[in-house]
């Protein structure tokens, strides 16, 4: 079975047809990406999919349930965690309280009162690990509001994998971003795919990250699908480069 | 500022209090100054739970303050003549009003929710205004009084000793000062600080926002409804002023006159507001004209609140 399955989904907002009857079928452990020209209907098709919001018509299904209608925190607890194109943190509170947050709601902490001594260990353990993961030990008492646009946006990827996503949707995640910090992002994206085997989907408009990462490629046009395969299909696809790649050469 | 820094200012701040009734006298004040400051500390308090800590502003808080004191006033007049029973009637009729009109508003935001909390406050105040037979109207109850409370082992005479009534006053502050303090270091204390901070970031980490602001609201109501009890115990006396919209504003004047950012600045704001009323309104009767005027002053120039300028200057 499929881990996200989207049956021919469209959302309208008044007589625009944002995204137009478009289906996608993600395999556990894939990493695939979404691309297509600006208001190709990119974020909403993700918004759907993280229930930002939900669909005019057509259906999604994450793991073998039915999510098309579910709120977004309901769609978290089963698995699927996001992040945003414009980066979305908590910039008051310290990156170690920014990870600490996600780690509770994770561990089912939420409406805790008070923690065990146990079971505080076990969540400062955890986001140590993920302060490493992220690469971010060395500024974990920071406030995030005060870091860099790069560590920022770690920040908010690490924040999303503090929930142990079965899904992780990434939206331009190098938005942005310099040359270095692309960099740094794109290898934190790859060893989270590679060595924790998780499912990704993202978003990006920078061709040299997507080609680089993405196992499929999925390619939006005005909202409607336009093409789907593996980087070197959508690089040899004649409609795609006249929709996408020839617009940009 | 600084963990150690930190605590001193707490020890500062509960030494200030502990001594309160034998150095107020020395400066030109009194004892029921100090009680009326705890009284309306706690309620500035409760507000700024939600206010400061959860980032959502209310204008109808005094409603439940109102309940509270109400409760205490009726209970003891009518039921059964006894402090604890009408502290407890109080808070429980204050807390559940607010579980009950919790779901209706938490889903609003912004102006949209201080709109609606006002309006579902002035609901209140009309009622304790035109329930003649109960409420007395705009005379409010009177003719009862306070008890002295029955410790078992001995007898806390709150009634005729205003230092008495005045420790029993920060006694009840402090284990409601103190169990919101744990709240807002527990998990649940930390949600909330991640909706005031990034209500999307904090929908799409899993936390049912509306819920716990649900949750942070009635917190709010529950402590600021004790604050209501005692103020009804402090002044023998309530009437439909307690109630009233106006008296939501100053709690919120005085959450930001403070600083609504750290944890005592309410204490601050509600001490300066009715150390200013005391003074002022013994020399004018327009005397709220300058609370304004130095509210707006201070608004202006420390938008952070008066602690916020005291722990900015610390920091540099």
């Amino acid at each position: 079975m499929s881990l996200l399955q989207i049956e021919h989904v469209s959302r309208l907002f008044g007589s625009l047809i944002a995204v137009n009857d478009v289906s996608m079928t993600v395999e556990a452990g894939e990493l695939r990406a979404v691309i297509g020209p600006n208001g190709a209907g990119k974020t909403t098709f993700f918004n759907l999919i993280s229930g930002f919001l939900t669909p005019s018509s057509g259906r999604i299904t994450f793991d073998g349930e039915d999510i098309t209608n579910l709120l977004p925190a309901r769609r978290v607890w089963r698995g699927i965690a996001r992040t945003f194109q414009v980066t979305e943190v908590f910039p008051e509170l310290s990156v170690r309280e920014n990870l600490r947050i996600p780690v509770e709601v994770a561990s089912g902490f939420r409406v805790r009162p008070w923690l065990s001594r146990e079971d505080n260990e076990k969540v400062g353990a955890r986001v140590s690990t993920l302060l490493e993961m992220g690469g971010l030990s060395n500024k974990a008492d920071r406030l995030v509001g005060e870091l860099a646009h790069g560590d920022q946006r770690a920040t908010e990827i690490t924040m999303a994998l503090a929930l142990n996503p079965r899904l992780l949707l990434l939206d331009e995640p190098t938005a942005g971003m310099g040359d270095q910090e692309t960099y740094e992002i794109i290898q934190l994206i790859r060893r989270l795919h590679k060595d924790n085997k998780l499912t990704i989907v993202l978003i990006e408009h920078d061709m040299r990250v997507v080609f680089h990462l993405a196992d499929r490629i999925m390619v939006l046009d005005q909202g409607k699908f336009l093409a789907e395969g593996t980087p070197q299909e959508i690089a040899a696809n004649e409609a795609v480069q006249t929709a996408y790649l020839g617009q940009a050469a | 500022m600084p963990k150690l820094d930190k605590r001193a200012a707490d020890a500062l701040i509960w030494a200030l209090l502990l001594t309160a009734p034998f150095w107020l006298t020395h400066v030109g004040g009194y004892v029921e100054l100090g009680s009326r400051v705890l009284i309306y500390a706690l309620a500035a308090m409760a507000l700024n739970f939600l206010l400061g800590y959860t980032g959502v502003l209310s204008f109808g808080h005094a409603a439940y303050f109102g309940l509270g004191a109400y409760g205490t006033a009726l209970t003891i007049k009518l039921l059964y003549p006894s402090t604890p029973l009408g502290m407890l009637v109080g808070i429980v009729v204050g807390t559940a009003a607010a579980a009950i009109i919790g779901p209706m508003i938490a889903r609003l935001r912004g102006v949209y929710f201080a709109m609606c909390t006002i309006a579902f406050g002035q609901v209140f105040y009309f009622i304790a205004f035109q329930w003649f037979s109960l409420t007395h109207g705009d005379d409010g109850v009177s003719a009862w009084h306070r008890m002295p409370i029955d410790l078992g082992f001995a007898t806390l005479d709150i009634l005729e000793n205003n230092k008495s009534f005045y420790y029993f006053v920060l006694a009840v502050f402090a284990a409601s000062v103190g169990a919101m303090a744990f709240l807002l270091r527990s998990p649940f204390g930390r949600t909330l600080l991640a909706i005031r901070e990034n209500e999307r970031r904090a929908r799409f980490l899993g936390i049912p926002v509306d819920r716990h602001i649900w949750m942070s609201w009635v917190i709010s109501c529950f402590f600021v409804s004790i604050a209501g009890t005692l103020y009804a115990l402090l002044n023998d006396f309530v009437d439909p002023r307690a109630i009233r919209w106006d008296q939501s504003g100053n709690f919120v004047i005085m959450a930001v006159l403070g600083g609504m950012r750290s944890f005592w600045g309410p204490l601050i704001g509600a001490a300066i507001f009715i150390v200013l009323q005391d003074y002022l309104s013994s020399q004018t009767a327009n005397w709220m004209s300058f609370v304004g005027l130095f509210f707006v002053l201070v608004v202006l120039f420390f938008p952070r609140g008066v602690l916020g300028l005291v722990q900015r200057k610390t920091v540099s």
